[in-house]
């Protein structure tokens, strides 16, 4: 049902949108608002054996289970503690729900077109096939992440890759 | 009529599916040297049934072949002919050849148009060939009959229709015989009909378009003259004065069949209120009087209230009873009340934990009705479970049907027998176990049962038995395939595997050179056959019954037969399971795995060389497996002394599961770890603890399996 809401977002990234802007170490960075279903404060997961270090296991959300990935630690960022401003932003990804660990979250920036410059080669923790360029306003300056290709690709291993 | 049909067409599908099976089933009920007229009339009803839906939703080709085989069924049904096994062969056929184009206007999978031709000529050379009579003597009808046949000319006056309709009716009339077509001045359109059926007929036809009343049928010329005429009169009263017990006489078929007509279109398959506009019925035979001179229309129409009143009233009586006994929901619906279901459940667990500490005498009012709360989920959720329930006959009703075709194609003889087929299983497994089912059916007729000189010469009965049974044992399924057949031939399987490079021995136990042929690519097979032995198949039935978290075993014995038996767990959604605790962390163990749980004496564990620990378990040794190893946890004791072992079995291999301490045993909804996340080894799914936390499920399985690689220093899956 919560999924259902969510799933029509990616048409209107084309045009100037709107941005979960979050913090993760010293950087600003940005995803589609329409990916974002939640935002909730860091509970207990429940770890899953032999899994990556990153990923901190599962947790129980209104009856569903959803993995939890810190990002700090997946892209070395930051120090990962965990106490009650620990922030888990919950994404759901064509249908997938699973939630992600950051420093803080900032707020919601609109972006128009031209305030988006096509992404750098290089200089963040995100290998640049996951950014879709770098959002600028006023002083601030935010690196727009693909989450959706991050969040499926293969380095994550969040998604099982079928079998040939 | 403004009234979108295509919201109908699902309905329609889903019905004439049922139908299709339900005469199928009947078909294989009949008995040929002695039908049972009522199973008969069972058939025709629902031959007829597809036609008048077919009819309404203007699909014609689906029309026109159950018109042919109810036109034959009609003739059975009602004694003119004698039923043949040839003429079940050819209703078997039509039957497929209906679902066929079932699907294909519902799938859009490809008809076969020739095997459509064929089986309409094949029903209509049957229907005309009149067979034997099977009363001969009791029917002056038989004499009379030739003149009767002899071709007259109608002309038909339709009512204003649309042209899709006179095309449909011209169609259909066209069957009877040679048709051509007029336009009238008023637009209104006419027929000139050549044949040798009676009036009746062809107002049964138009019945399925048309009120009868709007139609004008004059026979133009009669070439055979009063004679004709005299004999239908003759058999009209013939058969009335007869009555042939059960059977309604054929010329107030067409007061019933408008009847039915109207009744089905004034319920519109169950989604209109099933009100009967008696009026119209009634009136029509009325009014045709006066359009008619025909004397034989008189007569069917003075016979025909009488005998149409107590047919309407039965089949009213059957269709309120087959709806009001049933809706058909969607299956998605039902899981989410399931999911909705197991919430509540978890929801009122942690209320009862959090109830738990308060004083009983304080707060009584509050923990009774708390432990209301916990009976009344507890048989809602029993209730919800229920409704995936599915009792087997789902699957075993279409073996029948294949048994008899393959026994026929494989010149053996075979006597099916089902047992146990009101056992219920969960849908969802019920769909899954269709496929390796019909496999090992297969197989059973292929290579287990003898040809009948084979089995007379080894001194069995010339038939075979092949047995379908099903029974709930604990909280399991088990479901066994059983032949008496020549059984398993050991030497030949060990032979095939050493061919394969398998590594066996000659001393190995039956149990385990059984297991052999599940192996990929094993057949023993002589000859490749189009039914079976290409070494596909055995694997994947074992492959997919793992995976739906079941069991095979086989038990064979030479000369003797061959038992396939497959335990399934009765529902995917909720297990019984034993939460046992390791270092800080819960696992649950579904509980169908564990034979039983202790504290090991130090002296019976037995530390092996390069191969980990074992455990002396009254005398036997079984492999330690420490869970804290596998999941790479912090336990609170590493000797297997100070904690327990649980006493794993499953695929016949048994070991111990070295945990900290046994938590409880309690029934857990079972989550998909793979719907957002991937799948974890060791691990076969996710539940959510009375305190809403998430404890994986073990998939004892597989911790098995990998627990012969297992040893100390490494351990992975």
């Amino acid at each position: 049902m919560i999924q259902a809401d969510q799933t029509n977002g990616s048409a209107g990234s084309e045009a100037g949108n709107e941005f979960l802007a979050f913090k993760l170490g010293k950087e600003e960075y940005g995803i589609d608002i329409l990916k974002v279903q939640e935002i909730r404060g860091y509970e207990t997961v429940t770890r899953i054996a032999n899994a990556p270090e990153f990923v901190k296991g599962v947790v129980n959300l209104r009856g569903i289970i959803v993995p939890i990935v810190d990002m700090r630690i997946k892209f070395h960022l930051g120090e990962p503690t965990y106490d009650q401003f620990t922030v888990v932003i919950i994404l759901n990804i064509g249908g997938r729900v699973m939630g992600m660990v950051v420093d803080s979250v900032s707020d919601v920036i609109t972006l128009s077109r031209d305030q988006i410059k096509p992404a750098p080669e290089m200089g963040t923790a995100f290998n640049s096939d996951y950014l879709t360029g770098l959002g600028t306003m006023e002083e601030r300056m935010l690196i727009l992440v693909d989450i959706d290709k991050l969040m499926s690709s293969e380095e994550m291993g969040l998604i099982e890759k079928i079998a040939a | 009529m403004t009234i979108d049909m295509s919201q109908f067409f699902q309905v329609f599908f889903d019905e004439t599916e049922e139908l299709l099976a339900e005469m199928e089933k009947l078909l294989l009920d009949v008995d040929v040297v002695a039908p049972d007229p009522e199973g008969l009339n069972a058939i025709f009803r629902a031959a007829h049934s597809i036609k008048g839906g077919a009819a309404t939703f203007g699909i014609t080709d689906l029309m026109e072949v159950t018109h042919v085989l109810e036109t034959l069924l009609d003739r059975i049904r009602k004694g003119e002919m004698a039923l043949t096994a040839e003429h079940v062969d050819a209703f078997l056929t039509a039957k497929d050849i209906l679902k066929m184009q079932l699907d294909g206007h519902r799938l859009h999978t490809d008809v076969d148009l020739d095997a459509v031709a064929n089986i309409r000529m094949m029903l209509e050379t049957m229907a005309g060939q009149g067979g034997a009579p099977a009363k001969a003597p009791a029917q002056p009808v038989g004499a009379a009959e030739p003149a009767a046949r002899s071709d007259r000319r109608f002309r038909i006056e339709l009512p204003p229709v649309p042209a899709r309709d006179v095309d449909a009716l011209a169609a259909e009339l066209g069957l009877l015989g040679d048709i051509s077509r007029e336009t009238l001045a008023d637009q209104r359109a006419a027929f000139t009909l050549v044949t040798h059926e009676g009036v009746d007929d062809i107002l049964a036809i138009c019945s399925f378009i048309l009120d009868p009343k709007d139609l004008k049928i004059s026979e133009q010329t009669a070439p055979s003259g009063d004679g004709s005429r005299q004999s239908i009169d003759e058999r009209a009263a013939a058969e009335e004065q007869q009555g042939y017990g059960f059977f309604e006489p054929m010329h107030s078929r067409i007061a019933e069949e408008a009847a039915t007509k109207e009744k089905e279109n004034a319920q519109g398959y169950g989604f209109f209120p099933p009100f009967v506009p008696k009026e119209p019925a009634a009136q029509a035979p009325e009014s045709d009087q006066d359009d008619e001179d025909e004397p034989a229309a008189h007569a069917a129409r003075s016979a025909a209230p009488e005998h149409k009143a107590p047919a309407k009233r039965e089949a009213d009586k059957a269709h309120v009873s087959a709806e009001s006994s049933s809706i058909r929901v969607g299956i998605e619906k039902v899981d989410q009340l399931i999911n909705l279901v197991g919430e509540l459940v978890i929801t009122q667990a942690m209320i009862e934990q959090r109830t738990d500490t308060l004083d009983p005498i304080l707060h009584e009012r509050l923990l009774n009705s708390v432990s209301q709360l916990t009976r009344n989920t507890r048989d809602l959720q029993e209730a919800v479970m229920s409704i995936r329930m599915m009792p087997m006959d789902y699957v075993f009703s279409r073996f029948p049907r294949m048994v008899r075709d393959l026994a026929n194609k494989l010149g053996k003889r075979i006597e099916f027998v089902t047992q146990g087929a009101a056992t219920e299983l969960d849908k969802g497994l019920i769909e899954r176990i269709v496929d390796p089912l019909t496999h090992l059916v297969r197989n059973s007729i292929d290579h287990g049962i003898e040809p009948p000189e084979a089995r007379k010469a080894a001194g069995k009965s010339e038939a075979g038995r092949l047995s379908l049974s099903a029974e709930h044992q604990g909280g399991n399924i088990i479901i066994e395939v059983s032949d008496d057949g020549g059984g398993l031939n050991r030497e030949r399987i060990l032979a095939k595997a050493r061919q394969q490079d398998m590594a066996v021995s000659d001393d190995m136990p039956d149990e385990d050179v059984w297991q052999l042929i599940f192996a990929p690519g094993f057949s023993t097979a002589e000859t490749v056959t189009d039914v079976s032995g290409r070494g596909v198949g055995m694997d994947v039935v074992k492959r997919n019954i793992t995976t739906m978290g079941g069991a095979v075993d086989i038990k064979s014995s030479r000369g003797f037969g061959t038992t396939i038996s497959i335990s399934l767990p009765l529902t995917l959604a909720i297990l019984d399971g034993m939460s046992v605790k390791v270092g800080d962390e819960i696992y649950i163990l579904p509980l169908g795995y564990v034979v039983e749980s202790l504290q090991p004496k130090p002296d019976d564990v037995k530390e092996i060389t390069g191969q980990g620990r074992v455990l002396k378990v009254r005398g036997e040794y079984l492999p330690l497996i420490p869970l804290y190893k596998v999941f790479g946890i912090e336990p609170r004791f590493t000797r297997p002394s100070d904690g327990l072992v649980v006493i794993l079995e499953s695929e016949g291999r048994k070991a111990a599961l070295f945990i900290d301490d046994l938590v409880g045993q309690q029934q857990v909804v079972v989550k998909n770890l793979e719907s957002n996340y991937r799948k974890v080894a060791g691990i076969s799914g996710a539940t959510i603890l009375g305190d809403g936390g998430v404890s994986l499920i073990i998939d004892v399985a597989a911790l098995l399996r990998s627990s012969r690689q297992l040893n100390n220093e490494s351990i992975t899956f």
